[in-house]
């Protein structure tokens, strides 16, 4: 693909990302150091200068680091933020070229094809580009040259600029671990006598395909311009918010309403190209006086419908004050889950939909947390044979079984004034004397000894199912261990 | 073996009460009654939880959502939003105060709308005047029965907007998951009186 203009490339590399992100927010003076948990062994994972300068490098044990280095500061790294601070210089780079890719985790690609005359030719783009992130506390290492990987290979070993079309006679003396190679396949071609890129070109193509397969020279292609690599630009991720500027201010419900419908459809076929559901949606009005209010609306389930989740705006809406009248509305979901593309039934779901827009409804006057349903759980435990979980979060599950009978309402055990083994004839309870006509058991219940449970320290339990004289059927336990009985359910 | 005048279910539609010691088995006798969705509503301080592994024998635990609310208040409030909704088709609530008029006919009438039934459980004589009717539930000894799971109720009927009150031993069917009605304990052959 040659168009009359070669193509330049220019490609970055941040050695010490991940600890300059973090020093630029809070610097040290002195060694620093980021280490990372590597099969259950703390290691350095990235440090700066001074560090360096000790004799420290990165993948060493943290405690042998320690050792070496006694004011070694550190922190833990994280690699997800490195990646999102690694977006935002992407975006940064953008003001060079719009072709702009991430190189790895640590590094930036730029397409700078017709666009170094913009910054007084290569050279000065380079300085400028240096110079701001000097500025910004990130030390760079940048290399120029016709293909994406000559750019690498002068990046990382030995900076400069390769000019055009004279991409082999820069690179020829670089080593062989320039051409973005295996650890393995490097050493091995330095065992044989190839030490640098001059001397991969000169040797024999057919044996070195045959020893080291197709990819060792796909790289020198690649580098070398005879086979092209594309950079492609990071599609921005996508944002879900729109907003609707008002040449009036508006001030009555329905008319907000109405403009927050405008907002839904858009976001909404948003949403649904990209196979998504909003879980979390805010509305922010501005109103005349610069003032804001915020509507913030939680739903049961990820949704994409405007007519269902419109109706949901309405409580929050009613508790707006428009003031002089509102002349901004701007709605985004703040939180979105997938949502696929589901096959429309004709057969109805029983009203689920309407049952999770109840919760939705009902979690925007008390809370989604309040709203619970019950899961089964594994457990002998009477207390801990169901999960509660929050029904928004939370699938309904089937399959109870109960191998002995319950009470249907339990509480916190109860002490009851009794002794010895069987239940007792006559007791008082909650202010009732009540005497037992019959009982069935013991159902004997060990604690499970691997959870701790402070309300399981009186030790194993006899269970008792006691009707009395007086109707109530109560469930009683006897704690052998540790004397005693309590009341903890009521059957019918 | 129904009888004619046994009153239950209560009339769909409305809002019921009902108090005393058995108001657990009749809530849940009434979900299943009904079959859908149910939503039972409670204040979050309430140390009483229901036992899904006990009322599985009842209804299927997962059709029933559970509200934790702050206060009576915000109980009145969910439950009269979800009658009206009809997404469910029954809301059982615990109610620790005298409930208004006002409320209760506004529960009336969101469960009018919603062809929903309401149940709120209250404390024993603490009512309002806007419920359609009244049970009071007691569970009974019951000395007679064979099986060790007897679940023998006197249930009472103390008020009634549209009809006649009463009373009905009744006892629950797990195989045929219903209500059904006994004879009273009296009537039968073999029963000592009870003691004092």
């Amino acid at each position: 693909m040659f168009d009359g203009i070669r193509r330049r490339v220019v490609s970055l590399w941040f050695p010490r990302l991940a600890s300059e992100r973090v020093l630029r927010r809070c610097p040290v003076d002195g060694p620093f150091a980021l280490t990372l948990k590597q099969q259950n062994a703390n290691r350095i994972y990235c440090l700066n200068t001074a560090a360096s300068e000790q004799g420290l490098h990165p993948g060493m044990a943290y405690a042998d680091a320690r050792a070496f280095c006694p004011d070694l500061q550190s922190g833990a790294a994280e690699p997800e933020q490195d990646q999102l601070f690694l977006r935002l210089l992407c975006r940064w780079a953008a003001r060079y070229c719009p072709w702009v890719g991430a190189e790895g985790t640590d590094g930036l690609v730029l397409d700078i094809t017709g666009a170094a005359h913009l910054f007084g030719g290569e050279e000065a783009m380079l300085a400028d580009m240096r110079m701001r992130l000097m500025r910004a506390g990130l030390s760079v290492q940048a290399g120029l040259a016709d293909t994406r990987g000559a750019a690498w290979a002068l990046a990382h070993y030995g900076e400069g600029i390769a000019p055009t079309g004279e991409t082999l006679p820069s690179l020829k003396h670089l080593p062989i671990a320039a051409l973005r190679i295996d650890e393995q396949i490097s050493v091995t071609l330095q065992r044989l006598g190839v030490r640098s890129i001059g001397d991969l070109v000169d040797a024999a193509r057919a044996p070195l395909n045959r020893r080291f397969g197709p990819a060792l020279l796909r790289r020198l292609d690649q580098a070398l311009g005879t086979e092209p690599e594309a950079i492609s630009p990071q599609a921005p991720p996508p944002h879900y918010a729109v907003r609707m500027t008002l040449p009036e201010p508006i001030g009555l419900l329905s008319d907000v309403m109405t403009g927050a419908e405008r907002l839904l459809l858009p976001l909404c076929d948003k949403l649904k190209s990209h196979e998504k559901g909003a879980r979390e949606l805010h509305l922010t009005l501005r109103r005349v006086d610069q003032g804001h209010q915020q509507v913030e609306l939680r739903l049961a389930r990820p949704l994409r419908d405007p007519q269902r989740i419109l109706p949901l705006f309405e409580r929050g809406l009613n508790e707006i004050d428009a003031g002089f009248g509102i002349d901004m509305l701007r709605l985004e979901a703040t939180q979105v889950e997938s949502l696929p593309v589901q096959q429309s039934s004709h057969v109805s779901d029983g009203g689920k939909d309407k049952l999770d827009d109840l919760i939705s409804r009902l979690g925007t006057r008390i809370g989604l947390e309040n709203i619970q349903r019950f899961l089964p759980a594994d457990s002998h435990i009477p207390e801990r044979s169901f999960i509660i979980a929050p029904a928004a979060y939370s699938e309904p599950a089937r399959g109870w079984r109960s191998l002995k009978s319950r009470p249907l309402i339990l509480f916190p055990p109860e002490p009851i004034a009794a002794s010895g083994a069987r239940p007792p004839k006559r007791f008082r309870w909650r202010r009732m004397s009540l005497a037992t006509g019959r009982a069935t058991g013991p159902e004997r219940i060990a604690p499970e000894w691997w959870l701790e449970d402070d309300n399981w320290r009186s030790g194993l339990r006899d269970y008792w199912r006691v009707e009395t004289i007086q109707g109530r059927r109560l469930w009683l336990f006897y704690t052998p261990q540790n004397p005693g009985w309590f009341v903890q359910g009521e059957f019918t | 073996m129904l009888d004619a005048g046994f009153l239950f279910p209560p009339v769909n539609g409305r809002t019921h009460e009902v108090c005393g010691a058995g108001v657990y088995v009749f809530a849940f006798a009434l979900m299943a009654q009904r079959g859908g969705y149910a939503l039972w509503v409670r204040e979050e301080w309430d140390t009483r939880q229901i036992n899904p592994i006990g009322f599985a024998g009842f209804t299927e635990p997962s059709d029933v959502t559970v509200c934790n609310t702050s206060g009576q208040t915000e109980t009145l409030a969910v439950a009269e939003e979800a009658l009206r909704s009809a997404a469910v088709s029954l809301v059982v609530m615990t109610l620790n105060k005298p409930v208004g008029l006002t409320e209760g006919r506004r529960l009336q009438l969101a469960a009018r709308e919603g062809k929903s039934t309401g149940l709120a459980i209250i404390p024993e004589g603490l009512g309002s005047n806007a419920a359609e009717t009244r049970w009071r539930c007691t569970p009974v000894f019951d000395p007679g029965a064979a099986s060790h799971d007897s679940t023998l109720q006197k249930w009472e009927l103390i008020k009634n907007k549209s009809g006649t009150c009463g009373a009905w031993y009744v006892r629950w069917d797990p195989a045929a998951r219903r209500i059904v009605m006994v004879p009273p304990p009296g009537k039968r052959a073999g029963f000592a009186p009870l003691p004092g």
